[in-house]
């Protein structure tokens, strides 16, 4: 093997917090007293679980009414779809496809994105290794790029209270809309990508 | 990779445990997850109400998952659903009601779209020109369940929970009322119309009305409905009429109850109970008259002025009116009589009828009136057209006892009942006034005319031969005795010879006359101068010096 070798095979492990290179014999970080793993524990169990979490919520996310708007005495409720199709039609077309990646395209593509690193690791293939990295990378930097509605929501709630003439008002479901950013930006942290590397070996857990 | 086997062994047992405890936590996020969401459906599935379909003619300012049903202001449902009916005539929409909204899917509950509305009797609505229509609801009372309703066009004018009575009045046209039209007692506005409907006969139309509680209780068994809409301008025998109740109702109709003044047993009326809705409140308010028993007069003279409604008074009380007015062609004696129909109330006439129906064995029917009548008609009785008011010329049928009248035959089995008729008193004042016009054209106006005529030439002949001959005389007349008067003027005037004279004529008189004095003055002092002539000395006392007679009388007293 032209490659250096595992940290494992020298008995040796990584502290998470610190960086200190530890013995594998060592429970406690002996620089930062932070417990030590050679991978982050229950990874992939956890991921699933904060995953299967996400995607339940973001159900009623979507279903739920995430804004009442109230106009002139004519209150409406939007979903999220119904928010960007009324943008569509409105005309402002920009602002709908934003909205539209950034709460749609998003959380979805980190539901699959999760879903495929975390079975590849359990079946440790081989296949794209390089690639399933990169995709972690990508979900992991465009994670919170999902709390723009909330904030939008947040913000504009906040901003246009103007008693009769107009109102709006967060609804439930961007409680759960910012529930499914949180718990998807916490399941793709709880995963381990160097699990992605561990099927190059065999006996390597 | 050799190495591998030397570190593995080392960490056993622990780390499972760890593992089997951390695994059941982790996964309680999914759990509590799938929980919440869970209990969201159920919640959802568990708060739903009934689905119904509501019909309307126009889907005019409603809109699907906007669009709320309402009662009281509020929100019991929402429209999720709108589309045209099978055939295409009206539109059907799907309302999702909550659940606590079960009243509202009754056999008997109404439902109407709220638009902004103007009408005679006000504004509604106002608030959706803002906020978009909304479903208004009215809750049934019916225990039948029911999925699909035909909406409402208008809002029901009375509220579910409104305290109150319905009733229903009988009447023979609408006139001017609606839905909505105001209930009046005293004035006051109690109620409202509900709905009406055409009689099951087409005879005449129902108006079902609701009066609000307390006023409810007014409405007694012996209560009248009468017709107080708009204006009521009638002109009759009786002179000019102007009827209105309030500006709305003539606007919008209306309708006002009122129970006579003496009203000993009248009770509160129960609900639906039905009553008849009078013409006007005076019609209302008479006594109740009875069956109406239809009579026909034959009158031979023109009845101009005599129109349906006119009044049929029997010894000046009216007892009826006049229905139709026709005119009839009589083969025999080539003319066309007007035939009258009227109906009279023979109770009208009170006490008198109810001794003389008991005199004929006290039953109201067709047979004894007419008998009644048969009787009436031997005494005299006779139909008259009359005079009520003579700048209107209107008529009015009077029955009145003429014993003049000559004899006719009745026939008391005839229907309908004929009474005879005379000819009317404006009729004989027409012929009084034709008799003068007749005596006036047999007067001999030419011969007269003639005579006159020849007087007239004679009198001008005679002021021609005055103008000639006696004028110009008078005329000469009169100048000369001017000049005479100019002669006259002269001779006075000052400083002419005939006034100086005059004037010295007249020195002289005077002159004359005081001599006379004092000889008579003296022959009273020396009356014995008469016989003897006066005294040698003794002169007269004025002419040794101015003395009055006066003194001279003192003179002579020693």
């Amino acid at each position: 093997m032209s490659q250096p070798p595992y940290a494992a095979d020298l008995g040796l492990q990584l502290c998470h917090d610190c960086g200190q290179v530890c013995r594998l014999s060592d429970r406690d970080c002996p620089r930062c007293d932070a417990v030590l793993h050679r991978r982050k524990p229950n990874s992939i169990a956890r991921t699933w679980a904060l995953l299967v979490a996400a995607l339940i919520f973001y159900l009623p996310a979507n279903l739920l009414p995430v804004m009442f708007t109230d106009l002139f005495g004519h209150g409406s409720e939007n979903t999220i779809l119904s928010g960007v199709i009324e943008f569509w039609k409105g005309g402002s077309w920009d602002i709908a496809l934003l909205i539209f990646i950034a709460s749609v395209i998003v959380p979805c593509m980190k539901f699959f994105v999760l879903a495929l690193l975390l079975v590849t690791a359990q079946r440790r293939s081989r296949w794209a290794m390089r690639e399933r990295a990169r995709l972690y990378r990508f979900i992991e930097t465009i994670g919170y790029w999902s709390m723009l509605d909330v904030l939008v929501v947040a913000l504009v709630a906040a901003l246009v209270q103007f008693r009769t003439l107009s109102t709006i008002e967060p609804r439930l479901g961007i409680l759960f809309f910012g529930l499914v950013v949180v718990l998807t930006m916490l399941a793709s942290m709880s995963f381990d990508p160097r699990l992605i590397w561990d099927a190059e070996r065999q006996d390597a857990r | 990779m050799p190495d591998n086997s030397h570190t593995l062994p080392s960490p056993g047992a622990p780390e499972i445990r760890q593992r089997r405890a951390r695994v059941s936590l982790v996964w309680l996020v999914p759990i509590a997850a799938a929980l919440v969401g869970l209990s969201m459906v159920v919640q959802n599935w568990l708060s739903a109400g009934p689905q119904i379909t509501v019909s309307f003619q126009t889907a005019e300012g409603l809109e699907a998952n906007k669009t709320q049903v309402k009662y009281k202001n509020v929100v019991i449902g929402l429209v999720t659903g709108i589309r045209l009916s099978e055939d295409q005539t009206r539109v059907i929409a799907t309302i999702e009601l909550e659940q606590k909204a079960e009243p509202f899917a009754r056999k008997d509950t109404q439902f109407w779209v709220v638009r902004p509305r103007i009408g005679a009797s006000g504004v509604s609505g106002v608030d959706t020109l803002l906020s978009g229509a909304f479903i208004g609801a009215d809750p049934g009372r019916s225990d039948e369940a029911r999925r699909e309703f035909v909406g409402l066009e208008a809002p029901p004018p009375v509220t579910f929970g409104v305290e109150g009575k319905h009733f229903t009045l009988h009447t023979e046209d609408l006139g001017s009322l609606g839905i909505g039209s105001p209930i009046y007692y005293r004035r006051i506005q109690v109620g409202q119309v509900v709905s009406y409907a055409l009689a099951e006969d087409g005879k005449g139309v129902d108006v079902k009305i609701f009066v609000n509680a307390p006023y409810d209780s007014f409405v007694t068994s012996d209560t009248r409905f009468w017709n107080a809409s708009g204006i009521d301008v009638s002109l009759g025998a009786s002179g000019l009429r102007v009827d209105t109740q309030s500006l709305s109702s003539i606007l919008a109709g209306g309708i006002a109850f009122q129970a006579p003044n003496y009203s000993p047993e009248a009770v509160p009326a129960e609900e639906y109970r039905e009553f008849e809705l009078h013409r006007n409140a005076q019609q209302a308010m008479a006594p109740y008259d009875g069956t109406p028993r239809f009579v026909r007069m034959r009158f031979d003279q023109t009845l101009r002025g005599l129109q349906v409604d006119a009044p049929v008074e029997f010894l000046g009380v009216p007892i009826g009116r006049v229905v139709s007015v026709n005119l009839d062609f009589d083969e025999q004696s080539k003319n066309f009589p007007v035939v009258v129909g009227a109906v009279i109330f023979p109770k009208r006439l009170g006490q008198a009828h109810q001794k003389l129906m008991a005199a004929y064995g006290g039953e109201d029917n067709e047979a004894n009136t007419a008998r009644l009548l048969e009787m009436l008609v031997e005494r005299g009785l006779r139909a008259q057209a009359r005079t009520g008011n003579l700048l209107t010329g209107q008529l009015y049928i009077s029955l009145d006892f003429d014993r003049t009248a000559p004899a006719v035959a009745y026939d008391p089995n005839a229907r309908p009942m004929t009474i005879p008729t005379i000819g009317g008193s404006f009729d004989k004042l027409q012929e009084q006034l034709q008799a003068i016009v007749d005596k006036l054209g047999n007067l001999p106006i030419d011969s007269m005319a003639e005579n006159l005529n020849g007087s007239l030439g004679e009198l001008r002949q005679t002021l021609r031969q005055v103008n000639a001959d006696v004028l110009p005389q008078l005329q000469r007349t009169l100048e000369r005795s001017e000049q005479t008067l100019q002669n006259v003027n002269q001779s006075l005037a000052e400083g002419s010879p005939q006034r100086q004279q005059l004037g010295d004529t007249l020195n002289e008189v005077q002159r004359a006359v005081r001599s006379v004095r004092v000889l008579s003055d003296y022959l009273n002092r020396n009356p014995e101068s008469l016989l003897r002539g006066r005294g040698g000395d003794d002169t007269p006392a004025s002419f040794k010096r101015e003395a009055t007679s006066r003194e001279l009388n003192q003179e002579s007293r020693p």
